[in-house]
């Protein structure tokens, strides 16, 4: 029998918030301070512990923003030593970026926050991006994807790239590390080729969380590479086709679909005044299911959500910053607890293991070790 | 005239022999505890800022990965942004490399250091041409060497265009990077990032004089950092530059002691440590190009002569352009100082201390340096991780202080508050570059 949707397969949502410069509304960032300092993003990273949510996903791009915005590996390394036990997931594109950087970058975010870091793979489809680098002109999304997952590859393997013992500080021999123990990936692909080894050890976690946006050409790499799928649709219904469609992909690649929690993108603006407050700033097509409303509204939708196997669980994307942070942490957060949609986490946990994740082989032992 | 004031940076120890591992009080080369514990003994020591190295490609030595110092480390702009949260004051420098990176990318993400970490960035521009490194990235090493200062230079003009610019479009049409657009980031507290620079060719120091903020040394002696100095500031006024706009910093290693005996066999004792029996051998292959694995350490230099054209160590830059000569200069030494070693004679010609004493003499040391004109400050390397500046900042730098050359206090936020310089402005740079 299959377990049903949500966290550790007992009807429990994993709740994860989306935070970006003012928010996701392009009209917040009229009425934002200042978003640039390390305090604001302290503050949004400690609010959204304060919830008790497994992530924070730090969205970012190079371009298309209405307000400033900050690298959000950067935010993430800056958060991590002062707020505790959230687990921290930015945006790295791997268009523009050498996948290289991501993995040593993400990798050392495992380190300095103790296995708590993750990544959300996308991708650059724009000219203004294209033409920031001025390298390749914008490209299809299905050449994009097919790229990404050439980079997530070379991210992965090169987080394999030495295995957890190899530094070994052997006086005797002179020897700080055994080099049978770290491995060349010779990656060879379409659109480039890597070497390796890393230069970064393997991590706490060894792979922080795969996270990746469901879409028509992201498939295969959710397929191969994703721990969690954030899904964006108008409806229940659609959400529990998107669900579906992630579920057999996964499958069809040979992984367990169990192990891939799928969460809906929920948009929020919670309050008595909420949908007059949204009007006030401005137009905005809604880019998944929106609550602009009660907490207790909010927290109806995700119940049916996840109760009803649309998803494992959901991201909420507050449309006002820092705001719009604050009735999930001192309404919704609770009264999912009190629906017993959420537990109280004790301290410690990496974010893979808040997702039910064990911590994985290394690629190049899996052959060997496997007889032990 | 006041005491010039000196400057101090700290060098998280790093992946050559300097930092002994082997030591009983080694820690952690990559828990981000030893890296908090290192900025807090720096900002601690009121110096001006931390400093992290970087290598895209780890070293290689007769076709293997070198192994016998540390090896591996995390990514620099990661750990600094961690760092920025558990220190307040200290500056934080790192090296990227200029050849495997984008301007845009890499304005966008120092811009990202300096907000978050209130105006306390530095970047250490280093460009690399080999293909070595290359092989690690989707561009490859394809930059011919005397394209090195032409790709550093079009990439820092293009980095300051974007950071100067205020969210402002930009279009940069150039030699190596032709781009178009606007950073995400308005210009940072400091207005940039405050600039790095090591190299010592002649296209290196012209470079150094026109764009650094700081510069990092290899003279050592009061002589040669005194030519350096001299020749260095000499070449500042024609590009509109004040002498005290830029910061000369050799790289400093030092031994300390209750008595000055102390100092020495603590001294003797680090030399000894960061030269294994092993990696003793491999600095001799590193000249030779030869595998002399079957030579004793403990024995004399080999009669055979060095093998002028291979390359046998890949990864890191090979200061010994005439192998025969060094060889040669070893062999006399070693004689001349009644037979030494193979493992002696590294220890003698590689592993040397900039300054031995007790704290009182090494700080007398430091600052007569500094005050000869021969820096403005040193960049300390410690041998030890992480407690490598504990005692000098414990007993050092109270001396310093005593002898009113070294600062009791922060008296800004921001690293180019620390260093004396100006904020660069938007106008002037309009000017400067127009």
């Amino acid at each position: 029998m299959g377990r049903g949707a949500g966290r550790f397969g007992q009807d429990m949502a994993y709740l994860a918030v989306e935070v970006s410069g003012a928010g996701r509304h392009p009209g917040a960032w009229r009425r934002a301070g200042p978003v640039l300092t390390p305090g604001y993003h302290v503050e949004l990273a400690a609010t959204a512990a304060r919830a008790g949510v497994d992530f924070l996903a730090l969205g970012d791009s190079f371009a298309g923003q209405e307000g400033p915005t900050l690298d959000a590996v950067a935010i993430a390394a800056r958060v991590a030593p002062v707020v505790p036990e959230i687990g921290l997931v930015p945006t790295v594109t791997v268009t523009h970026t050498e996948p290289f950087h991501i993995s040593k970058a993400i990798a050392t975010l495992d380190l300095v926050s103790s296995g708590r870091a993750g990544w959300e793979v996308a991708v650059s489809r724009t000219a203004a991006e294209a033409e920031l680098f001025g390298r390749k002109a914008a490209a299809p999304a299905a050449d994009l994807w097919r790229e990404a997952a050439e980079a997530a590859e070379v991210v992965v393997r090169l987080w394999d790239s030495w295995e957890d013992d190899a530094v070994i500080r052997d006086a005797a021999t002179g020897r700080y590390i055994d080099r049978d123990k770290l491995h060349y990936i010779d990656f060879t692909g379409e659109f480039f080729s890597v070497k390796g080894p890393s230069i970064t050890p393997r991590s706490p976690q060894a792979h922080p969380l795969v996270v990746v946006r469901e879409e028509p050409d992201s498939l295969p790499v959710i397929a191969a590479w994703a721990d969690v799928v954030r899904v964006a649709a108008p409806d229940l219904a659609a959400a529990h086709a998107a669900r579906d469609r992630v579920r057999a992909a996964v499958a069809a690649a040979g992984r367990d679909p169990e192990s891939v929690a799928v969460l809906l993108d929920i948009e929020t603006h919670l309050g008595a005044d909420a949908a007059r407050e949204l009007d006030a700033l401005g137009p905005l097509e809604p880019s998944s299911l929106r609550v602009a409303g009660s907490a207790t509204a909010l927290v109806d939708v995700i119940e049916e959500a996840v109760r009803g196997g649309a998803a494992d669980g959901v991201t909420l994307v507050p449309l006002v910053l820092p705001g719009g942070l604050h009735p999930i942490a001192d309404e919704v957060a609770p009264a999912l607890v009190d629906r017993e949609l959420r537990t109280t986490m004790p301290p410690g946990f990496t974010l893979r293991e808040r997702f039910g994740l064990a911590r994985p082989a290394n690629f190049f032992t899996a052959t060997t070790i496997s007889g032990v | 005239m006041a005491t010039k004031q000196i400057h101090l940076a700290a060098h998280f120890p790093g992946v050559n022999n300097t930092t002994v591992w082997s030591d009983p009080q080694a820690g952690s080369q990559t828990d981000f505890g030893s890296f908090v514990h290192f900025a807090q003994t720096a900002e601690r020591g009121l110096f001006d800022f931390l400093f992290l190295a970087e290598g895209l490609r780890l070293r290689e030595h007769r076709g293997k990965i070198h192994d016998l110092d540390v090896v591996g480390r995390p990514d620099t702009l990661t750990v600094l942004n961690a760092i920025a949260a558990v220190t307040t004051h200290l500056g934080l420098g790192g090296t990227i490399n200029t050849t495997f990176n984008e301007p845009y990318e890499l304005a966008r993400q120092f811009a990202s250091l300096d907000h978050l970490s209130g105006g306390r960035a530095a970047w250490n521009l280093v460009t690399s041409s080999d293909a070595f490194t290359g092989e690690n990235f989707r561009r490859g090493g394809f930059l011919k060497p005397e394209q090195r200062y032409d790709r550093a230079q079009e990439i820092l003009d293009a980095a300051r265009e974007l950071w100067l610019s205020d969210r402002q479009p930009v279009e940069h049409r150039g030699e190596q990077f032709s781009f178009s657009g606007r950073l995400t980031l308005p210009s940072t507290p400091q207005g940039h990032p405050v600039l790095i620079q090591s190299g010592d060719s002649d296209a290196g120091r012209e470079f150094g004089a026109k764009t650094a903020d700081a510069i990092f040394s290899r003279h050592g002696t009061l002589e040669s950092g005194q030519a350096f100095y001299a020749d260095l500031k000499g070449r500042m006024p024609k590009y509109g530059r004040r002498r005290e706009d830029l910061s000369i910093l050799p790289a400093t290693t030092f031994a300390l002691g209750d008595t000055e005996a102390e100092a020495q066999e603590n001294g003797h004792r680090i030399r000894t440590a960061q030269v294994s029996p092993q990696t003793a051998i491999a600095f001799l292959e590193q000249v030779w190009g030869r595998d002399l694995s079957a030579y004793d350490p403990d024995g004399p230099l080999p009669d055979i002569d060095p093998d002028p054209g291979a390359e046998i160590t890949r990864g890191r830059v090979r200061h010994e352009k005439d192998p025969m000569a060094v060889a040669n200069s070893w062999r006399e030494l070693a004689e001349a100082k009644g037979g030494l070693s193979i493992r002696e004679l590294i220890v003698e010609t590689t592993a040397r201390q900039s300054f031995v004493g007790t704290p009182k003499q090494v700080a007398r040391q430091m600052d007569a340096y500094v005050q000869g004109d021969a820096s403005d400050g040193f960049i300390l390397v410690p041998h030890l991780v992480p407690g490598g500046l504990d005692e000098f900042v414990e007993k050092v730098i109270p001396e310093l202080q005593d002898l009113g050359s070294y600062r009791t206090e922060y008296t800004g936020p921001t690293l180019r508050d620390h260093l004396g310089l100006a904020r660069p402005e938007v106008a002037h740079e309009t000017r400067a570059t127009g």
